[in-house]
């Protein structure tokens, strides 16, 4: 079944059947192989994050992307080396998918010099200028206008690339989001607002918090183009970010609302009673955006059990390297305390 | 070789748990994400998920055992095919790694820019303008010097400024460069940051800076901090500017000094000037400065009149104050508007014979220690004036850095003159008793010169 919907809205042209689109524009087999090893790595990293935390390597606050591998790799996969992503705190799989090392990621989990800020940001606060990568920021929904603001430089620069700004359901109510959608929409920055709908803001479900008819639609009375989309899905994924990338290049914002789950807990310490472990369970099982991508791969004849075995392998040796190098990498050294809060003038 | 599974620390502050129910027995198999057993922390009952593939092997740890360390084996797992017998019957929980000692204590620094080269005294052609035909020169001429530096805020462009300060700008540069916003400053503040960090050197005007409390997580959090917890990667040239302080009968939701406000976070640049002169070529050091600058102007300072350089190249480095009046009797620290009130004291001061030093502060993070030290050092006395309230202000400051400083040179406390304590009044005349005034400022200064 295709989860895939579109919504007319502000003048957009309503789109075929998504799962047509994507077997045609997605079938061939090194591009699906690329995003199962790229989701395979997020889900490992993640993992081996989540151990370190148990054995105390990692500190703080630590969210983990497990469960919405589709949403980042199949946006991801539609933007170009001119592009800009900015996203909120729960962004190792964003890192990760933008192109950043494992290495540099886990050493900044780890709070060492190795780390992408040297150890001075941690899990909510890591950049990349080279992969255009604007952070990690860690109060909710502050990644909006900045994303906005991006835009805006891409524009009055007068290059062609996009901003794509990544937040949460929970974000999705802050007051800032709807300046920073009327600006957008003003000024015609090209912006894609990527929601990613995963049913919940820590402990509070998204029918307890957000009023109205779907938050794709909340670009209605700016004339901003909504879409929902199956998030557990990265063929779909990619195809509906395939025409909203597009359509944001050409100069005008679009939202994506993903309909995606996060199997683990908010953050490291959340006892998760506000959802059942079947309703977790059951996601797994049906909707895993690796396993359905796994399948894919195997009853289309693109890959062979063994040609997936050697991309496991491939994986669990990355993460080991990065988990080991995060271990190994040293704390920055005392003199750090004081650099980097102004620059020379 | 079976591998073990350990005790997770399941919040920050976890030492110890129980484990309070197995989910699975000896030879299930596990795959990563499989909950494997329920565990109370000192917040509350957790699952614990599978990490690894893997059979069990064994059980370390009974259910129901209580006070069980992070850390410590908890469960064996051992690949397919290998045998169980490999698993160690009693093995010593891995030892639980010590925190590393805490770093050595750092001498308190300043976390300030090297000390620019002392103000070359200007010598060229100067012109007689208003602050506020200053503030536009100034932004003119970056503008024309530097392609990414764009004007925006509300009624900047069409209406040229809710103060006029923006006058002629959008006829010279069009609305690319000098943009209108809405009425919605937590949103371009924003937007002004994000396009910071794409590269560009943005000046956002605040109608008043009042109305910056909207976007004070974007300046704080945003613009402050983004450097340092990006390791030094994410600059962030941009001005933010706007009247500051007490305005005229305007109650108290438009009359505040926020100088203290930004003065306390790291990561911002605060300059507040008195003079045109200062005004335009702070401005101007302001714009060229790479990181996240608080320009706070006075609305009643923006019809003053001074000589101003015209020079384009000619700018005033922040970080440094300047002596206004010297003198040899008593020290008087002021900023923005309250210098004028100072030099007012000043002079009436001198008529009983008392010679004042006034000295200007101009940039209030980094404030310039040494030269309120220096004039300590000759005067032996200190006042401090400012509109904003005497908690935790400027003034507040001023005392430590006197005491940190210039101790052993003082004859007297320290004497902070400051706006009193309360929301701003409407009514003219207490409006007035609100807010230091020459008679004030001339009694701290007798007061401290036991005079
Ligand atoms: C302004 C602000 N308020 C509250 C918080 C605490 N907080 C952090 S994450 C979060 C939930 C956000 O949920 P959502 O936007 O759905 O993102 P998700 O965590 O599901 O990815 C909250 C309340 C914060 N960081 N910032
Ligand atoms: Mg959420």
């Amino acid at each position: 079944m295709s989860r895939q919907s579109s919504k007319k809205r502000g003048g957009a042209s309503a789109k075929g059947n998504g799962r047509a689109a994507a077997n045609g524009a997605a079938s061939d087999s090194g591009r699906l192989l690329r995003w199962y090893r790229d989701m395979l790595l997020i889900r490992r990293f993640e993992e081996r994050a989540g151990q370190m935390y148990g054995m105390g390597l990692i500190g703080g606050f630590c969210h983990l992307y497990i469960g919405q591998e589709a949403v980042v790799v199949g946006i991801q996969a539609c933007l170009g080396e001119r592009d800009s992503v900015i996203t909120g705190y729960r962004d190792h799989g964003h890192m990760l998918a933008a192109g950043m090392e494992a290495r540099g990621v886990m050493a900044e989990l780890t709070g060492r010099e190795g780390g992408y800020s040297r150890g001075k940001g941690g899990s909510m606060h890591m950049f990349s200028r080279e992969k255009n990568f604007f952070g990690g920021h860690g109060i909710v929904a502050a990644q909006v206008p900045l994303g906005v603001g991006l835009g805006f430089s891409h524009r009055y620069k007068g290059e062609d690339g996009v901003s794509v700004v990544y937040f949460g359901d929970g974000a999705a109510n802050q007051g800032q989001v709807y300046e920073s959608l009327n600006l957008a929409a003003l000024w015609e920055l090209p912006v894609l607002f990527v929601i990613e709908n995963n049913k919940y803001g820590m402990g509070t479900s998204v029918s307890r918090a957000a009023a109205g008819s779907g938050l794709h639609a909340r670009g209605g009375g700016f004339g901003i183009p909504g879409r929902l989309v199956d998030g557990m899905d990265v063929r779909a994924v990619y195809e509906a970010a395939g025409e909203a990338v597009a359509e944001v290049r050409g100069g005008r914002p679009a939202i994506l609302e993903m309909e995606t789950y996060r199997y683990r807990g908010h953050s490291m310490s959340d006892p998760a009673k506000y959802r059942t472990r079947e309703e977790v369970n059951q996601m797994r099982r049906d909707r895993d955006p690796i396993e359905r991508l796994r399948h894919v791969l195997e009853s289309e004849g693109h890959a062979d059990a063994d040609a997936l075995k050697a991309i496991d392998g491939e994986i669990r040796e990355i993460v080991a390297d990065a988990a080991q190098f995060a271990e190994q990498s040293p704390e920055p050294d005392p003199s750090e305390l004081y650099t980097d809060v102004l620059l020379e003038a | 070789m079976p591998v073990a599974v350990t005790m997770p620390a399941l919040s920050p502050t976890m030492t110890e748990g129980t484990l309070a129910k197995w989910l699975v027995a000896e030879g299930d198999r596990v795959s990563p994400g499989d909950v494997i057993a329920e565990i109370e922390t000192d917040k509350a009952t957790m699952e614990v998920e599978a990490v690894e593939e893997g059979i069990v092997a064994g059980l370390a740890v009974p259910e129901g055992a209580e006070g069980i360390e992070v850390n410590s084996t908890i469960l064996w797992l051992r690949g397919e095919g290998e045998s169980a017998d490999a698993v160690p019957v009693v093995e010593a929980p891995p030892p639980v790694a010590d925190p590393p000692p805490p770093a050595p204590a750092q001498p308190r620094r300043e976390a300030s820019k090297p000390q620019p080269a002392s103000e070359i005294d200007y010598r060229g052609e100067t012109v007689e303008i208003t602050v506020r035909e200053a503030l536009r020169d100034a932004m003119a001429e970056e503008m024309r010097r530097d392609e990414s530096v764009f004007v925006m805020g509300e009624e900047v462009a069409e209406y040229e400024g809710a103060y006029k300060v923006t006058q002629g700008l959008l006829a010279e540069f069009g609305p690319r460069r000098v943009r209108d916003t809405p009425i919605t400053e937590h949103g371009f503040a924003g937007l002004g940051v994000g396009a910071a960090f794409g590269g560009l050197r943005p000046v956002v005007e605040f109608m008043t800076f009042n109305f910056a409390m909207q976007a004070i997580d974007q300046i704080v959090n945003s613009a402050a901090k983004t450097l340092y917890m990006s390791g030094g990667q994410m600059g962030c040239p941009i001005v933010f500017r706007g009247p500051n302080g007490a305005a005229a009968r305007v109650a108290a939701q438009h009359s505040q000094c926020y100088a203290s406000w930004y003065a306390h976070i790291p990561g911002l640049v605060v300059v507040s000037p008195f003079s045109a002169a200062d005004a335009k070529g702070l401005l101007k050091t302001a714009i060229r400065d790479p990181n996240p600058v608080i320009f706070l102007e006075n609305e009643i300072l923006y019809g003053r009149r001074g000589a101003v350089p015209t020079d384009p190249d000619h700018t005033v480095p922040i970080g440094r104050a300047k002596v206004l009046r010297s003198g040899r009797d008593v020290t008087v620290v002021a900023f923005s508007r309250m210098c004028a009130v100072a030099l007012e004291a000043a002079d009436a001061l001198a008529g009983e014979g008392i010679d004042a030093e006034v000295i200007d502060l101009r940039t209030l993070r980094p404030l310039d220690r040494e030269t309120i030290a220096a004039s300590i050092r000759k005067t032996n006395r200190i006042v401090s004036v400012e509109e904003g309230w005497p908690v935790a202000g400027i003034g507040s400051e001023i005392a430590a850095i006197a005491m940190e400083d210039a101790f052993d040179w003082l004859d007297a406390p320290v004497a902070r003159v400051t706006g009193e304590d309360v929301p701003m009044p409407y009514a003219a005349n207490l409006e007035a008793l609100a807010l230091p005034d020459a008679a004030r400022i001339a009694a701290a200064a007798r007061a401290v010169c036991y005079a």
